[in-house]
């Protein structure tokens, strides 16, 4: 496998301006001529599909949903930063690189990152001018709020509703695209392989939901938009339908799958309540401005909160990082409460939990202050939970949130297979092993928008690319492979239902390979995937048909690919010796319990080659370097 | 938490689109106060499958009361009796032990059944490709604090833009009418200076698509706004007369 | 751009036609022809609400009425216009409105409409039923021959002993009561709502109309129903005597002569 980064030559901040001014163009005559497949709707995908089709190419678009606008990018709550200097706070595009590239604990391409800030302020002109409803102030200009821990206020937002919003306006655009004719959007469809001809990405193969047809799709290009694997979890903040299935196949046909193992966990879900739960959900993180995190200081303490006297409760944030308190980074904060329920001072049904108090809060700035601050995350809460968290404090536990990892693309967003790009949380690129709030919408919409339509037109005006009709041998072979693998799995016959194995490989995901991994965990973890994959191909019950709408074989079909990237997930974990991000080795930590990175030897990004059914993939490394901001040891005491 | 409860359901099933449907009966058992609605169906769902038979295709994504993709009218009320309540965010504990729950898909002539509670919203976004957007290419917007908006218009406009485009408001409308969403639609993009040059057209092209999609009319029941998981006032329908009305006057040039 | 991006007005026949078929614009008429229908009532309670004054204004009013054809015709075709829309859109708007909705709940639960809104085709229907029968009490004589018959003193026709005499049945006074009930029920959505349809959407202002609506119907109900409950109650024509059961229908009021002679008189104009 070749990794070539392509990243320009000459200064940070000049690559991409001279990378654009210097790329090939397609003739506006001849972009009518290229079919590009997009597969996902969400922010990356719908923002491309419909910037490419302005262009003029004939961009054909694929969702599994029935409407682009459910794509999950639709439940982001915080907001989109971009390096705007609104506030006048000092902001600026270095400043959002530089943050985005240390809280990634430089484990990201910094070329890419940068050119990511470069584009940040150009994404919200664009929502503006497409009618996004961004929260305002009385004078009429845009309101910036400081998100996540950052020093400057350059977040964007829409009430709780950011994702939503931004989605509303690039599914809109994609719409006016629709009624153009420029995009024709494939609605239910869900990708089930990647074709290659000639080592080019040139198709894809997809099930019609609703009918069960399997169909080809040939182009010039295919774009995987496809989002994260946090499912691979079970439980996860992510929704229900979201899979790993694209990346995987595209993966088992050649392409390079990087740092599987970065993911990121959220610390302030509602905790689980039960073994019926199917999913969590995420309370904004703006909840920490003033909630403070605590548990008892004695274990197996199961008096009511308002019953442990102030004197008996450990602050444990406020205690451990004096300086950052209960705003602690996401995985810092994350990894705290394990421990502290690992020692048994979690509190609520099943002791994974920890509180989040706003007594005080209240009592320094009244009720109506906090009503007005956070009032329907509160409600959501209550829905949820039944509780008054203005009466007892909240219950928080971290949940697997977005994953950091996944297809290497290049600088262009280019797979390793040409003509297969990768765009958002898709791909690997921008967030390295940790993200930062309020920074996955813009990456989506960066790719969508301001990345990918300039770099797809120098691929397609520098490829020469003959004509695919999609009823060449490839495209047979791989609809009899998707076909068959139907069958097979209608046919197991076996007792269990999908949901069951799923259920069973998150928890020893979330166990072993979750917040925190160890060397002996991570091998007996393989192991036990690999049992479970055994089992699940004897022991799944698959009922119904291939012909027509089967929810069943959705799901057996994604959990099966589940089974497999776990695998891997535990297989990079392993590899990668020491902590970094959302990568944390207990093996490598340094005395007071923090990440211990090792630039040494992992100063890379690690890149996986599908070599073949039963055969171990084999791993590549994708150097990196960073040439701006200098290596340094993330502190947040 | 109080103990579990038993509940018996009388479920929609429908192999197909086109194919005749009927009530099935079904017990859920051992249900807990904390388990959502649609977990219940879940449970039930895994032990159809181990029985072999085919589970209860529902629509769902997010569980989180966003995606708008679920869809069920309990005990004749859409995402059932809890308001502003998607379905996905409906616990259990607001239901008794031993009651019977009748479960429906939307009933549209606009959203036909494909197979049991899931039907089919494509209406809605031809409804929205007639108009529901504003014609800004990709790399054309000025700088965007340009145009400042008063808080209140963009408050407005985002009360109205936060539909999830679930339906719950056709099928909480005797007449199946899709004016609460069409109005949430046009209501968001007129109330904003992005919206104005395409103002006219909009409303004309929305509501004639509305109409083609064989949507009723509306009767200012308010049923659509009781169903609506994001509690849009049923005052943006008046705003869409408003806004046809006006179109009806205005010049094109 | 689609077709639908670029509403074109060819003429003014087409644009009235895309008017009157969208819902919309079809709402937008059936609240203004309602509106227009208010009014009416409005006049014809004003009207009627001088049966308590006595037969002297009553009758004046009514001659005076039927002095203006210029007046009188071009109200009563618009009036019919109106009537002819409201019914015709109402019919088709339902039609329209249940075949968008084939299959029926088999749970249904009204969680927020009034009963009211939600029966506006029975209410309309029976108002209609109801109106065919008033018509042909009072205006075209069909019912009561001898009650349309009657002539007062000055030669005039004797409205206010007609409605007295109709309304000394218990059951004509009931039945009238009984419709300007469902008319309040009708009203009640209908002057609530109709605002909306035309475009006002303050919602201060919405529920101030929507409490005006409930207002405006009891005030038209209780007017009109004020003259078959005076009726019976008594304190409407005390002057007008009973009419036996074999006597001839006979005015005393002011009974000078002539009056008799005239007999049964059409007044010119015929049909009223």
């Amino acid at each position: 496998m070749k990794l070539d980064a392509r990243v320009p030559a000459g200064p940070m901040a000049e690559k991409w301006t001279r990378h654009r001014t210097e790329m090939k163009l397609v003739s506006p005559a001849n972009k009518r001529k290229f079919k590009v497949i997009v597969v996902g709707s969400g922010l990356a995908g719908g923002s491309a599909a419909a910037s490419l089709s302005e262009l003029g190419y004939q961009v054909h678009c694929f969702t599994f949903h029935d409407t682009p606008r459910r794509a999950h990018s639709v439940a982001a709550q915080g907001g989109i930063n971009a390096a705007k200097n609104y506030p006048n706070d000092g902001d600026s595009v270095h400043r959002l690189f530089y943050d985005t590239v240390k809280g990634g604990d430089f484990r990201s391409r910094e070329a890419n990152v940068h050119r990511l800030s470069e584009v940040s302020a150009a994404i919200i002109d664009q929502c503006v001018a497409q009618g996004v409803p961004f929260s305002r102030e009385y004078g009429g200009l845009l309101a910036n709020r400081s998100f996540g821990g950052a020093q400057v206020s350059r977040t964007f937002y829409c009430r709780g509703q950011t994702g939503q919003q931004l989605l509303l306006g690039c599914y809109a655009g994609l719409n006016k695209q629709i009624a153009a004719g420029g995009v024709k959007m494939h609605t239910r469809r869900e990708l089930l392989d990647v074709v290659i001809q000639d080592g080019v990405a040139r198709g894809i193969i997809v099930r019609d939901l609703v009918t069960g047809a399997v169909e080809r799709h040939a182009a010039h290009a295919v774009v995987l938009a496809t989002g994260g694997y946090s499912n691979v979890f079970y439980l996860s903040t992510n929704a229900m339908g979201c899979n790993a299935t694209a990346i995987w196949r595209a993966h088992k046909r050649g392409a390079g799958f990087a740092n599987p193992c970065y993911t990121q966990i959220h610390p302030t879900c509602i905790p689980q309540s039960g073994d019926h739960q199917s999913k969590l959900t995420l309370m904004s993180e703006s909840l920490r401005n003033d909630g403070r995190v605590w548990v008892p200081k004695q274990k197996g303490d199961k008096r009511p909160p308002a019953q442990i006297p102030e004197g008996e409760r450990d602050y444990y944030l406020e205690r451990k990082y004096p300086s950052f308190g209960n705003l602690a980074p996401r995985d810092i904060s994350s990894r705290a409460a394990k421990e502290a329920c690992d020692d048994g001072r979690g509190v609520g049904p099943g002791g994974r939990g920890v509180y989040l108090d706003f007594a005080a809060a209240i009592q320094r700035l009244g009720r109506p202050a906090i009503v007005e601050r956070y009032g329907n995350l509160f409600d959501m809460y209550e829905r949820i939970t039944g509780e008054n968290a203005y009466q007892v404090p909240m219950r928080i536990y971290p949940a697997p949130h977005y994953t950091m990892g996944g297809l290497w693309v290049d600088y262009d967003l280019m797979s390793n297979v040409p003509g297969l790009f990768v765009i958002g949380e898709a791909n690997f690129s921008d967030h390295g092993a940790n993200r930062l709030g309020a920074s996955a919408l813009m990456q989506g919409l960066a790719d969508g928008y301001f990345v990918l339509p300039y770099t797809i037109g120098a691929y397609l005006a520098g490829s020469k690319l003959g004509e695919v009709k999609g009823d060449e041998q490839p495209f047979t072979d791989a609809q009899k492979e998707v076909e068959a693998r139907a069958a097979k799995l209608l046919g197991v016959g076996g007792k269990r239902p999908a949901a069951a194995f799923h259920r069973e490989l998150g928890r020893l995901m979330w166990e072993r390979c979750g917040m925190a991994r160890n060397d002996a965990g991570l091998k007996q973890t393989i192991e036990e995937v690999r049992g479970l994959r055994e089992r699940f191909w004897q022991d799944v019950k698959v009922p119904g048909g291939a012909n027509g709408l089967n929810p069943a074989l959705e799901e057996a079909g994604r959990v099966a690919d589940f089974i497999e990237l776990a695998e891997l997930m535990c297989r990079d974990a392993l590899q990668r010796e020491e902590s970094c991000g959302g990568h944390f080795r207990e093996e490598y930590q340094t005395p007071d319990g923090e990440a211990k990175r090792d630039d040494e030897r992992f100063c890379h990004a690690s890149v996986w080659e599908w070599k073949g059914e039963g055969e171990p993939q084999a791993l590549h490394q994708e150097p990196l370097s960073f040439e701006v901001v200098a290596l340094s040891t993330r502190s947040y005491k | 938490m109080s103990g579990t409860m038993n509940l018996k359901l009388r479920v929609w099933r429908q192999p197909s689109a086109g194919q005749p449907g009927a009530f099935r009966d079904y017990e859920a058992k051992d249900v807990s106060p904390d388990e959502s609605f649609l977990e219940m169906f879940d449970r039930l769902n895994e032990r159809l499958i181990e029985q072999g038979e085919e589970p209860i295709a529902f629509e769902h994504d997010c569980r989180e009361g966003i995606c708008g993709a679920c869809s069920m009218v309990i005990d004749g009320i859409p995402h059932g009796p809890e308001r502003a309540t998607t379905t996905c965010q409906l616990f259990m504990r607001h239901f008794r032990d031993g009651q019977t729950v009748v479960v429906e898909p939307w009933r549209a002539a606009a959203f036909p059944v494909l197979k049991d509670l899931v039907c089919d919203r494509g209406s809605f976004d031809r409804i929205l490709q007639a108009g529901g957007f504003v014609s800004v290419a990709t790399g054309n917007a000025p700088d965007a604090n340009s145009v400042p908006i008063g808080k209140e218009a963009a408050d407005a406009a985002m009360d109205a833009a936060q539909c999830i485009g679930c339906g719950a408001c056709v099928a909480a409308c005797k007449n199946a009418s899709a004016m609460l969403f069409v109005a949430a639609k046009v209501s968001h993009l007129a109330l904003l200076p992005q919206g104005q040059p395409e103002r006219a057209r909009r409303a004309l092209g929305m509501v004639k698509a509305m109409d083609r999609e064989g949507f009723g009319a509306c009767t200012n029941y308010g049923e659509c706004e009781a169903a609506c998981p994001k509690s849009i006032s049923v005052s943006y329908i008046a705003r869409l007369n408003r806004e046809y009305l006006r179109a009806q006057v205005t010049p094109t040039v | 751009m689609t077709p639908d991006q670029s509403p074109e007005r060819p003429c003014l026949l087409a644009a009235a036609r895309g008017f009157v078929g969208s819902s919309v614009g079809a709402k937008a008429l059936m609240a203004l022809s309602g509106l227009g229908l208010i009014g009416f009532l409005v006049v014809h309670m004003g009207g009627n609400l001088q049966m308590h004054l006595g037969p002297e204004p009553m009758n004046a009013y009514a001659k005076a009425l039927k002095g203006q054809p210029l007046v009188l015709w071009p109200a009563r075709l618009g009036l019919l216009g109106m009537f002819l829309l409201h019914v015709g859109l109402a019919f088709h708007l339902n039609a329209k409105n249940a075949k968008a909705r084939p299959i029926a709940y088999a749970s249904d639960r009204a969680v927020a409409s009034t009963w009211a809104s939600r029966h506006m085709l029975l209410t309309g229907a029976l108002v209609l039923a109801f109106l065919g029968y008033h018509l042909a009490h009072f205006t075209l004589g069909l019912t009561h021959a001898d009650h349309f018959a009657l002539v007062d003193a000055q030669g005039r026709h004797d409205v206010y002993a007609m409605v007295v005499h109709g309304f000394r049945s218990p059951v004509v006074a009931g039945s009238y009561v009984l419709a300007m009930f469902v008319l309040a029920l009708h009203l009640s959505h209908g002057f609530g709502s109709l605002w909306r349809s035309l475009g006002t959407s303050s919602p201060a202002l919405v529920d101030a109309l929507r409490k005006a609506g409930i207002a405006v119907a009891l005030a038209i109900t209780l007017g009109f129903a004020t003259v078959p409950i005076g009726v019976v109650a008594g304190t409407i024509g005390r002057e007008v005597p009973r009419l036996d059961a074999g006597g001839p229908p006979v005015t005393e009021l002011g009974a000078a002569p002539g009056g008799r002679e005239a007999g049964p008189v059409r007044v010119a104009g015929g049909v009223r």
